[in-house]
């Protein structure tokens, strides 16, 4: 059990040692701060695009949507657009739904079981997961778009603006960033869920951890560099703007607490597309979610769809002939009269 | 079946913490380690050979779950191997949902399977796993590459195809009902019923399927029907419910059968022909068609040749359910009705509204369905033109072309199972609500979470119906009749209706077992006690023969 949350700890405490003490030590900027990057962002490209042509390149034999809610039916019976869409708008609805707010996962339910003179089964909303997913989520999404700062120049004003929103709540301090904050505590209360909810943490992998630990040593690193640290930020825009433009430099007085963060996220980005974090991809084309349920109105082709042997009428009426005009069913062909 | 574990037995054992197969909670082994453990009344029996043959699938013989050998092909894992890289290519379903699991467990206790048993490898994701741990294995770079590490496999959650792990595979994929509830939860769609689809095609390649499988579909190939009624014998039983209602009505309600150029060609769940309670049901269609004869000259035949809704084909493999589900096409065809009209059953619907245009269409011989009595056409149905019978009735009670009885109903206190096929294949969800409105005076909703979209499971349906693995089918069904015990107990329910075939066989055992005070009753049903037909006598008693509500009171008097 242990195993499967210590070895993705330690793998993740090592990789971070390996950067700062190849940094600090072995003077391997030149490796971390540009040659894995490069080599995890080629990763995470031709990965990403192999996986979804792979999946793209599966056929879709039939249309098997999971329906939730009130077919259409008859005129006067109301429709649930949404969750049973017989359109293409109604599919597109869902899936903003679905990728966006996680919608599927707003339905949570915690069952219990009471032992007692009722033994109720009874089901309560569990919230949690979706607000801890969705946090993480935009935290994420957040965190990597304000990133853009560096890599641009000038910086564009959405990234200036989502910079202004995203600080606009200073918890009593000048100069925070929720999405950091909130990303790291989010990914927290996932691992917690890991490890202290039984069933979770009896389904979980290493393979569940370890991006959970990756994500936190990226954010814990990174929130370090912001609140705890002098950085030298005119280093850092100097050496992602090098990496953005193809014309990589090395730049001075960077240290080894940063090229350890870099280093953990480019270890993500060419994790990315051999792990479950494809499901950003999958969920655009998962067929339960992204097909419209309208397959008695709209005949859906199966493109290997082949012939197939069947028992014919007339097979049915050879065997059974005599008995079926005893009973006085019609037949097609007469009974032969030998006797 | 002495031996039959009790309710309160049953209710002992759940528990939702994870624990060894032993139950000891301390260090639960991790579920990889745990190797499955076959227990009578859990299983269904091996498919008998002979059943095999009938479709010449592969690997025909005799063979015994509990025996160590299962006389499996020596190839076996190569067939496998090969088996499940030609899906992967053929269903993307399968593909994505290989890759995408983030074990987040929103599934976990959504399953009726785990909440009756407790054993955690009935959770959705767990029983998924199952495969995707193969899958892992052998198919993907990251897999072959970390395979050739010590401890590599374990640290990926992968293992090879063993014998332990094949027989794991079949034991729990006999534990799924493909209900779909699962897939409603789960944040991309993740259908655990398509992965159990996937496995029992896989293990059907090296000739593992369940008898109660396996024979009802060489039954359906042959005889038309699940049951092997013989044309003959079918007449028969339909002759003996037409006597039934004269004895109730007055009316002699001779139903068409293998009638060419009729309007309208009525498919069914050979069940309903077959045993109580589904047999009202049936006499339920029967009164409704003779009032449509009578008074709008609407003629609608059955078929002998297709004499069958239900498709257990579809629990065997997409192939299989190809075959079977032809005759439906083949048979209007040759009689040159309209449009077909399909009864109440559950899984019958997800194949005719999912999958039978794709197999077997384009039926560009029928017409697109106008029911001819209201004149709506039925848009939603207008490729495969196969219309619900509830659709129908609900349109003609809308249009106000029944003339319905509901104090006839009066004694049942209704609520209403969704079956798991029309809800969450479909989304049949008020067309049946509305008919039982019509026809009855009371009725209750069992609780929201278990109902609609989010209804439980029977615990008997996907081909699990047998008589070997009650207690799996009283944990599987527990969810379903706690929530009608509910309502049994807070409005007192007495009736459960439904619109599905194996639920009528199935619940009834069920509610006997939970809540001995429900009764099961099709939909159809209702409406035949409630419908009046022309020239009928005053009806003292319902189709099962029970006197009407206020009946003997009158009597008394
Ligand atoms: C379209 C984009 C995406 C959607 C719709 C999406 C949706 C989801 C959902 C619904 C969950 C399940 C809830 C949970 O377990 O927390 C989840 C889990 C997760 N997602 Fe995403 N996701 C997306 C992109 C990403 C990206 C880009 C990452 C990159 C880091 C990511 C990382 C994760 C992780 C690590 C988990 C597992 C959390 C855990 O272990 O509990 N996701 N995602
Ligand atoms: S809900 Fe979906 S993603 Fe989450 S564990 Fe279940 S199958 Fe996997
Ligand atoms: S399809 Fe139904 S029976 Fe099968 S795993 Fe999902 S919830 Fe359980």
């Amino acid at each position: 059990m242990n195993q499967k949350y210590l070895i993705p700890l330690t793998a993740v405490f090592l990789l971070f040692l390996i950067a700062y003490t190849g940094v600090e030590g072995a003077g391997l900027q030149w490796f971390f701060g540009i040659v894995f990057p490069y080599v995890a962002i080629i990763a995470f490209l031709a990965g990403f695009v192999y996986k979804v042509l792979g999946w793209a390149s599966s056929a879709v034999p039939f249309r098997i949507p999971t329906t939730c809610g009130q077919q259409k039916s008859l005129p006067w019976i109301k429709q649930n657009t949404i969750d049973n869409p017989n359109t293409s708008t109604g599919v597109f609805v869902r899936m903003i739904l679905e990728i966006f707010l996680f919608r599927s996962l707003f339905r949570n339910t915690k069952a219990a079981f009471n032992r007692n003179v009722s033994n109720r089964l009874s089901y309560s909303w569990e919230i949690f997961l979706w607000l801890g997913a969705l946090a993480f989520h935009y935290a994420f999404l957040v965190t990597l778009l304000r990133h853009f700062r560096f890599f641009t120049s000038p910086v564009p004003s959405c990234i200036k603006f989502l910079e202004y929103i995203d600080g606009i709540v200073q918890l009593g301090l000048p100069g925070i960033m929720l999405s950091g904050v909130v990303l790291l505590a989010a990914t927290l209360f996932l691992l917690a869920r890991r490890i202290f909810d039984a069933k979770v943490t009896y389904i979980s992998q290493a393979a569940d951890y370890f991006p959970l630990f990756l994500i936190i040593g990226i954010a814990a690193t990174g929130l370090a560099m912001r609140y705890f640290t002098k950085v030298d930020i005119i280093g850092i825009k100097t050496l992602a703007m090098g990496l953005a433009t193809f014309s990589p430099t090395i730049p001075e007085g960077v240290g080894g607490l940063f090229y350890g963060h870099l280093f953990l996220v480019s270890i993500l980005f060419a994790y990315f597309p051999a792990s479950k974090l494809m499901h950003m991809g999958g969920i655009f084309l998962s067929p339960t979610r992204n097909m419209a349920n309208n397959t008695r109105a709209k005949r859906h082709i199966n493109p290997w769809n082949y012939d197939v042997e069947t028992h014919t009428y007339a097979q049915y009426e050879d065997h059974f002939r005599e008995k079926m005009v005893e009973a006085g069913l019609p037949v097609d062909k007469p009974l032969d009269k030998k006797e | 079946m002495s031996d039959e574990i009790k309710p309160d037995e049953l209710l002992d054992k759940i528990d939702y913490g994870p624990r060894s197969e032993s139950g000891s909670k301390s260090e639960p082994a991790s579920w990889m380690d745990t190797s499955v453990q076959i227990r009578p009344g859990m299983y269904c029996y091996a498919a008998k050979a002979e059943s095999v043959e009938t479709l010449s699938l592969p690997n025909a013989r005799p063979w015994n779950p509990l025996e160590d050998d299962w006389k499996l092909p020596d190839n076996w894992q190569e067939i496998l191997h090969q088996g499940i890289k030609d899906r992967l290519e053929k269903f993307r379903t399968f593909k994505v949902f290989m890759d995408i699991c983030v074990r987040c467990g929103a599934c976990a206790d959504k399953c009726h399977f785990f909440l009756g048993t407790g054993d955690p490898k009935n959770m959705p994701v767990l029983r998924a796993e199952l495969l995707r741990s193969v899958y892992r294995n052998d198919f993907t770079t990251a897999g072959k590459i970390l395979q050739k590490i010590p401890g590599g496999q374990k640290l990926n959650g992968a293992r090879p195809l063993t014998l332990d792990v094949l027989k794991e595979w079949w034991y729990y994929l006999f534990q799924c009902t493909e209900c779909r509830r699962c897939s409603v939860f789960c944040p991309y769609g993740i259908d655990t019923a398509e992965i159990t689809i996937m496995g029992r095609e896989l293990l059907n390649l090296i000739g593992l399927n369940i008898d109660w499988i396996a024979t009802p579909v060489s039954n359906c190939f042959q005889t038309g029907n699940h049951l092997g009624i013989q044309p003959h014998a079918f007449k028969d039983m339909i002759d003996f419910f037409v006597e039934d209602i004269e004895e109730v009505t007055g009316v002699n309600v001779e139903p068409q059968m293998n009638i060419k150029g009729a309007d309208i060609l009525f498919i069914t769940p050979s069940g309903d022909v077959f045993a109580d309670p589904g047999t009202y049901t049936c006499e339920g269609y029967m009164i409704l068609f003779k009032y449509l004869k009578d008074k709008y000259d609407l003629n609608v035949t059955w078929s002998t040749y297709a004499s069958e809704g239900g498709n257990f084909g579809f629990f065997t493999s997409h192939e299989t359910m190809k075959r079977l589900n032809a005759k439906m096409f083949a048979e209007a065809k040759r009689l040159g009705v309209k449009w077909i009209l399909g009864g109440e059953c559950g899984h019958m619907w997800r194949v005719i509204n999912q999958y039978m245009d794709t197999m077997n269409g384009p039926a560009d011989f029928l017409e697109e369905p106008v029911n001819p009595i209201t004149g709506t056409k039925f848009e939603n149905s207008k490729s495969t033109k196969m219309v619900h019978i509830t659709e129908f009735t609900a349109d003609l009670i809308k249009h106000g072309k029944l003339e319905l009885d509901k104090s006839r109903n009066s004694n049942r206190i209704m609520t209403f199972h969704d079956s798991c096929n029309p809800a969450r294949g479909m989304g049949l969800l008020d067309e049946p609500r509305y008919i039982i409105e019509n026809c009855c005076d009371h009725f209750y909703e069992m609780p929201p979470n278990t109902i609609r979209e989010l209804t439980f499971c029977c615990g008997s349906g996907a081909g699990l119906n047998a008589g070997e693995n009650i207690e799996l089918r009283m944990a599987g069904g527990l969810p379903r009749a706690n929530a009608v015990k509910y309502v049994h107990e807070k409005f007192g329910v007495n009736t459960l209706g439904t619109i599905c075939a194996i639920d009528r066989a199935a619940l009834p055992t069920l509610c006997e077992y939970w809540v001995p005070e429900v009764e099961v009753y099709g939909i159809h049903e209702l409406v035949g006690n409630a419908l009046i037909l022309p020239g009928e006598k005053k009806r003292t008693e319902d189709l099962r023969f029970e006197p009407l509500p206020g009946v003997e009171e009158e009597e008394d008097e």
